[in-house]
C-alpha cells in the first residue's frame, strides 16, 4: 500500500486516490498555431522516466481536488506532494 | 557440430549414461567485436527475433545482448495465455499468423512448449456485452478466426463451477469462445527458441548491460555495453518494459509508458478447470495449470512503475472479481504473487518498425498481451530487419500512427493507459 500525503487533508492509503498521469505535460495554447507535432507530444508521447516522476493524482475518495505527487517509480517512494496550483 | 536432438530415444540412451553426456542448450560466448544484427533483449521476442533471422533470412552473424539472463522478464512472468480473439484486422491477422507457428512450434524447435489448444472463454455480463461479442466473433470468423458465441447454459456446461445463482451483481448471459486458444509452458518458449538459434550461430549474451549507443549522421553504428563496445550496422531494441529506458539514451520519447502488472497462482488443487476464461465486468482470467495451480491476473497496479514487483491493493481488487466468477477460488491458499513491467502503448497495440535513425528497428508496446505475441512478433521483426522494410502483417504496427491518426485501438480505451 502506497501512503500519499494529500496537501489538503493528510497522509491516507493510496485506495483513496485515482491516478492522473504525467504532470510535465503541456497542453498546447489555446488560439495559437498548433502543428501536428504539438499534438503528438501533448496527446501520445511520454517519457516514463525509471526514477523521479513528477504525476498527477485526484483525491477521489477524500476532498476530491487534483494533485501532483513526486514519487520514484523504481522504489515507489514518495519524496513531496503539491497541490495541483503549486509550482514544483 | 549438429545440435543434440532430443527424443525420448536420446532420453533413455542418456539415462543409461546418468544423464551426465547432456550437452548445453546454448553456449556463453565472450561477445565479438562485429555483429551483422544486435538485438538488445533476451526475452522471448528478443529469442524469436534471432532465431527467425538464421532461420528464415539466413543471417546467423547476430548477438543477443541480455542485461540480466534470458527469460527472466516478462517471458517469465506472465499467465501464459495464447490467443487470436481480436476485432481489428492488424491484430487478428498478426495473430492468426501466430497460432499457426504456435501450433508447430514444438517440433520446429524440438523443444516441448506443451502448447494446449484448450480454448478461452470471454464472459458476457448484459445483453450489450452480447451485441459486442456477437460483432467481435463474426470480424474473427471473417478474419479465418474461429469464434464461437455461447449462450448461458452452453457456457453452464463447460463451467459448472461458475456463479450461476440467481440475484448476482454480474449475471452469467454468454460467452465469446475461441475453442483454438490455450497455453503453452512460458519458459520453454524461451529455452527453445535460445537453444535453436545458438545452434545455428546466435552468440546469447548474458549479464551484459547496454549503457549507451554509437549513432552518426543518422545512423546506428553500435552499442555500449558494461563488456565493452559492439559494432552492428543493424540493431533491435526488443525490450518491453525497459523501452522507455533505452529510448532516452537515444534521445527518443516514444507513445509508451511503463506499468505493473501482477499476476499469482494458487496452492495446487485437483483439475477443475479446462479452459481459459475471463471475467467480463472487470479484468480477470484465470486458467488451471498442469501442475494444478490456478493461474490468475487482472488489472494494472495504475500508476507509472519499473518495480517488477506489486502493491496488495490491486490483487485484492484483482482477486475479488474472480472470487465473483468462480466463488471456489476465496477456499483456496495463495502459493505466488509476481510482477512484470509492461510497455504500455498509447492505443493498446503494439509498435514494430523501423526508426528515424538508419538501421535501428523497435518492437515493443506489448501491452498486456506480449506472450501470446512472441513467435509472430519474432517472426515480423526478423522480417522488417532484414529486409529493412516491414512484412504486410506488422505495417499496422507503425511508430508514427499516432502523429497520422491511424490507431489501432482495440479496447477503444484511448490513451490512458492505466486505465482498464
Amino acid at each position: 500500500m502506497l501512503y500519499i500525503l494529500c496537501p489538503h487533508c493528510g497522509l491516507r492509503p493510496q485506495t483513496e486516490f485515482s491516478y492522473g498521469g504525467d504532470a510535465t505535460v503541456k497542453r498546447p495554447e489555446l488560439n495559437k498555431e498548433i502543428s501536428d507535432q504539438d499534438w503528438d507530444n501533448f496527446v501520445y508521447l511520454r517519457k516514463s522516466p525509471r526514477g523521479k516522476h513528477l504525476e498527477l493524482w485526484q483525491h477521489i475518495s477524500g476532498c476530491r481536488q487534483w494533485i501532483k505527487v513526486e514519487r520514484d517509480t523504481l522504489t515507489h517512494e514518495i519524496f513531496t506532494t503539491y497541490k495541483a496550483s503549486e509550482n514544483t | 557440430m549438429a545440435m543434440q536432438k532430443y527424443s525420448v530415444f536420446s532420453l533413455i540412451k542418456n539415462a543409461f549414461k546418468g544423464h551426465k553426456d547432456w550437452e548445453v542448450a546454448w553456449k556463453d560466448p565472450t561477445p565479438k567485436a562485429e555483429y551483422d544484427v544486435i538485438i538488445i533483449g533476451g526475452g522471448g521476442h528478443g529469442l524469436a527475433t534471432a532465431y527467425y533471422l538464421a532461420k528464415e533470412h539466413n543471417i546467423t552473424k547476430v548477438a543477443i545482448i541480455e542485461k540480466g539472463w534470458i527469460g527472466g522478464g516478462n517471458v517469465g512472468r506472465n499467465t501464459t495465455i495464447i490467443r487470436s480473439n481480436y476485432m481489428h484486422d492488424e491484430n487478428g491477422l498478426f495473430s492468426e499468423f501466430g497460432m499457426d507457428l504456435w501450433r508447430n512450434m514444438s517440433l520446429d524447435l524440438n523443444f516441448n512448449v506443451m502448447f494446449s489448444p484448450r480454448g478461452i472463454i470471454n464472459l458476457a455480463h448484459s445483453d450489450a456485452q452480447m451485441n459486442a461479442y456477437s460483432r467481435r466473433g463474426n470480424s474473427m470468423r471473417l478474419n479465418g478466426i474461429d469464434a464461437v458465441l455461447l449462450n448461458r447454459e452452453e457456457v453452464k456446461k463447460i463451467i459448472p463451477m461458475a456463479d450461476f445463482s440467481e440475484n448476482v451483481r454480474f449475471p452469467i448471459f454468454g460467452g465469446l469462445m475461441q475453442p483454438s486458444a490455450g497455453t503453452a509452458r512460458h519458459d520453454a518458449v524461451a529455452w527453445g527458441y535460445a537453444r535453436q538459434a545458438d545452434s545455428m550461430g546466435v552468440d546469447i549474451i548474458q549479464n551484459c548491460e547496454v549503457t549507451g549507443f554509437d549513432v552518426s549522421n543518422g545512423k546506428i553504428l553500435g552499442i555500449r555495453t558494461s563488456k565493452g563496445e559492439i559494432k552492428a550496422k543493424k540493431i533491435g531494441l526488443c525490450v518491453a518494459g525497459s523501452t522507455n529506458v533505452l529510448a532516452e539514451k537515444l534521445n527518443m520519447t516514444l507513445p509508451i509508458e511503463t506499468h505493473l502488472l501482477q499476476a499469482c497462482v494458487s496452492e495446487p488443487i485437483k483439475p477443475i478447470l479446462d479452459n481459459v476464461v475471463t471475467f467480463g465486468a472487470g479484468h480477470f482470467y484465470c486458467s488451471q495449470s498442469d501442475k494444478g495451480e490456478m493461474v490468475m491476473g487482472g488489472d494494472l497496479d495504475g500508476y507509472n512503475s519499473y518495480a517488477q514487483r506489486g502493491n496488495l491493493p490491486t490483487l485484492q481488487h484483482v482477486l475479488t472479481e474472480g472470487i465473483a466468477m468462480f466463488p471456489f477460488l476465496s477456499k483456496l491458499k495463495m502459493l505466488r504473487t509476481w510482477g512484470g513491467i509492461m510497455d504500455m502503448s498509447m492505443d493498446g497495440s503494439p509498435i514494430i518498425d523501423k526508426t528515424h535513425i538508419e538501421g535501428l528497428y523497435l518492437n515493443c508496446g506489448w501491452c498486456y498481451g506480449g506472450f501470446k505475441a512472441t513467435p509472430a512478433s519474432g517472426w515480423t521483426f526478423a522480417h522488417t530487419i532484414a529486409q529493412d522494410k516491414p512484412h504486410k502483417l506488422n505495417e499496422g504496427y507503425s511508430l508514427n500512427r499516432f502523429s497520422t491518426g491511424h490507431l489501432i485501438d482495440e479496447k477503444g480505451l484511448g490513451t490512458k493507459t492505466w486505465i482498464s
